[in-house]
């Protein structure tokens, strides 16, 4: 078997004590790229931070499996060290600190001490993955996000998704808020990573972003569940039909998660 | 405390210290007056901070101490301030207020700079020294600690720059209390004449942790018409000096004044960092950083005064807490009738690493016109936790997370010293403090 395995089940989360997730299932494995669409609301993102486990989202039950090992027993440094990756949708803004200390840091992260990449090494590789995302070079030396447009935000997700290699790739909306030739350069980026040790989770209620990757499973989601899965196909359904036939074949009048308490 | 007739540092003691010195007479007289005011004055009271109980006098006036044959004799925690690389330093270094070693580029020299010790200037330059010392910035009978200090000066660095010439290479004075019991009375005035230029960095450090005594310091900046003074410090006594520190900046007309001040004292500290824009057009940005640990108290005040039209003051101060340490950050900005289109700004940012230690932020404006602008803002808070997340979401540990973050937030004041030997002190002193 190829790459690794993320096993996603019966995930329940809340936030603020309201529950988001109400039973998650899923399974992503290397060289597979799932998409999870929706409308706003239904649990998306919730999914992607309880994954990585954001500060706010508390995981009430269920489990979270990477390779067989519980994610949800690891700390934050420890899922990105097994494997793991968010491109997430608002990055943080760090000031004082630059784009290029804390990529250098990040990839030491996952290396042994003493086994730091080369100074020249890491300049090359970033050189050619900024080229690639075409990003001005003067981005490197800016303070993490701070001042960045959403579209340089979310190039920078992706340059640190490219150069950090992970096993599995999770997407949160990396495509809101990009013109269509950001979202070119950004879908190219993540295009190049594909490979059979590669697992990818790409998050979106847009169907564009799905015209640049395209993805072999698709899901959608309501009321904090998956309630219908299929393969590519299903993108170009939802594209001219909309989320509504799902929802009447599912009896769902509303599909957020608040509504249906 | 009180200055009795029985202390060391009687009249007699002055007039002394002062003839042993060859200083001036209006010097000497000058002392006398100070001593004798200092013991009607009040001591100063910082906001919000009791000093009734710090040691303001225990502490001695003497000390053994010997010269410097070469810069390879300094203890090697001193030594790694000097860039001991450049061969063209301009350096002096105090060693218990003894000027220990001094040098200063024939370019400089030729030119007319100078910067050497306080005394030799009284020497050399009395008349230059009397224009400014203790006048226009700084007057002595403020309140008690100024008085002492213009009664006991024992020494500083007197820097002066002529008319129309620009400084390139940094000036760089060291004050090293070697002895534990030692008194600091430093005096440090910096002049840049009209149309000039330079940058100064100072470095003050100690190694008495138990051993108590006081650095009562003075500073004044004087930037004439369109001079440019950028002035730099890393402020490292250790945890027995209680600081008194007073930095005054002066700007004339289309005059400039940047402070990056490293204040990262472990003992008690009150430090003031005020500004005069006098002229119009006239500029400071006044940018602090410290790091309070243990149990020391701190008292920080930035204020900038606009007076100019057109005048501009901008103030960062950024303070990290741990242990039970405490601190108040005063940010003041005010501007004085007359000073139209003024600007004052204030950031004031205070981050806090455990539950015991305290920290305040005050930014405060003070406006007597109508056309400006002003603004403010202060924060007192935790390492934010989601800024944690995304970092650690990339695989570094939630330690190095938070150094990067710690680092990041004091940058401002790291990133504008201008000798890379002290910026790399200041960062491994930051480092040294917060873990």
């Amino acid at each position: 078997m190829a790459g690794s395995t993320l096993e996603i089940k019966d995930l329940h989360v809340e936030i603020e004590g309201q529950e988001i997730l109400k039973g998650v299932n899923l399974t992503i494995k290397g060289g597979e790229f799932h998409a999870i669409m929706g409308p706003n609301g239904t649990g998306k993102s919730t999914l992607a931070s309880a994954i990585m486990g954001h500060p706010k989202y508390e995981v009430t039950s269920g489990s979270i499996l990477l390779d067989g090992e519980d994610v949800l027993e690891m700390e934050v440094d420890e899922r990105a060290k097994a494997g793991l990756f968010l491109a997430m949708q608002y990055p943080s803004e760090i000031t004082g600190v630059t784009t290029s200390d804390f990529l250098r840091s990040s990839i030491n992260a996952h290396r042994e001490k003493g086994d730091e990449i080369p100074l020249m090494k890491f300049i090359k590789e970033m050189d050619s993955a900024m080229d690639y995302l075409e990003i001005d070079k003067n981005m490197a030396q800016r303070y993490l996000n701070a001042g960045f447009s959403g579209g340089e935000k979310k190039r920078n997700e992706i340059l640190q998704l490219m150069m950090l290699k992970p096993e599995i790739g999770i997407l949160d909306e990396i495509d809101s808020g990009l013109d269509i030739d950001a979202l070119k350069v950004v879908a190219k980026g993540i295009n190049k990573l594909r490979n059979e040790n590669f697992g990818c989770l790409i998050i979106t209620h847009y169907q564009r972003l799905l015209d640049y990757i395209t993805p072999d499973f698709v899901h959608v989601m309501m009321q904090g569940r998956v309630v219908k899965s299929g393969g590519a196909e299903l993108v170009e359904r939802l594209e001219a039909e909309g989320y509504d036939w799902i929802k009447q074949e599912l009896g769902i009048e509303e599909e957020t998660v608040g509504n249906n308490a | 405390m009180s200055i009795e007739a029985k202390q060391p540092y009687e009249k007699e003691y002055v007039e002394k210290f002062s003839a042993e010195h060859n200083e001036p007479e209006w010097m000497t007289g000058f002392r006398k007056q100070a001593l004798e005011s200092a013991s009607t004055l009040e001591m100063p009271k910082p906001d919000k901070t009791n000093i009734s109980k710090w040691n303001f006098t225990k502490f001695n006036l003497e000390a053994e101490t010997q010269g410097l044959d070469s810069l390879k004799d300094l203890p090697d925690d001193i030594k790694v301030f000097v860039d001991t690389e450049k061969d063209d330093k301009n350096l002096v270094i105090l060693r218990n207020q003894i000027n220990a070693y001094e040098t200063l580029s024939t370019e400089l020299v030729d030119k007319g700079v100078i910067f050497t010790d306080m005394f030799t200037a009284l020497k050399q330059y009395p008349e230059l020294v009397q224009k400014y010392y203790m006048k226009d910035a700084v007057s002595f009978d403020e309140h008690r600690l100024t008085a002492m200090h213009a009664a006991l000066m024992n020494g500083g660095v007197f820097v002066y720059v002529p008319k129309n010439v620009v400084v390139e290479e940094p000036l760089q004075a060291i004050f090293w209390q070697e002895n534990p019991e030692f008194a600091l009375f430093n005096h440090v005035i910096v002049v840049a004449e009209e149309n000039s230029s330079l940058t100064y960095v100072e470095n003050y450090i100690s190694f008495n942790k138990d051993e108590e005594t006081v650095a009562n310091l003075v500073t004044e900046v004087i930037a004439h018409d369109n001079a440019s003074i950028s002035f730099g410090s890393v402020d490292n006594f250790a945890h027995g000096t209680t600081v008194y520190m007073n930095r005054r900046g002066i700007a004339y007309r289309d005059a400039k004044i940047e402070w990056a001040l490293g204040q990262m004292n472990d003992g008690n500290t009150v430090s003031e960092n005020v500004t005069h824009l006098i002229g119009d057009n006239s500029f400071s940005y006044a940018k602090a950083v410290s790091v309070g640990r243990g149990d020391q108290s701190q008292n920080f005040t930035a204020k900038i005064i606009n007076y100019g039209k057109q005048s501009n003051g901008l103030i960062l101060q950024h303070g990290v807490m741990k242990d039970s340490a405490s601190a108040i950050f005063n940010g003041i900005g005010k501007i004085e009738h007359g000073g139209t289109k003024a600007n004052a700004e204030q950031e004031s940012r205070v981050l806090m690493l455990s539950k015991d230690a305290r920290g305040d932020a005050n930014p405060i404006l003070l406006i007597d016109e109508d056309d400006v602008t002003a603004g403010h803002a202060a924060s007192v808070g935790r390492v934010d936790p989601v800024q944690l997340y995304y970092l650690m979401s990339r695989g570094i540990s939630q330690q190095e997370a938070e150094r990067l973050i710690i680092h990041g937030f004091l940058a401002p004041v790291v990133n504008a010293i201008p000798i890379a030997a002290v910026k790399e002190q200041l960062t491994e002193v930051i480092e040294r403090k917060v873990y």
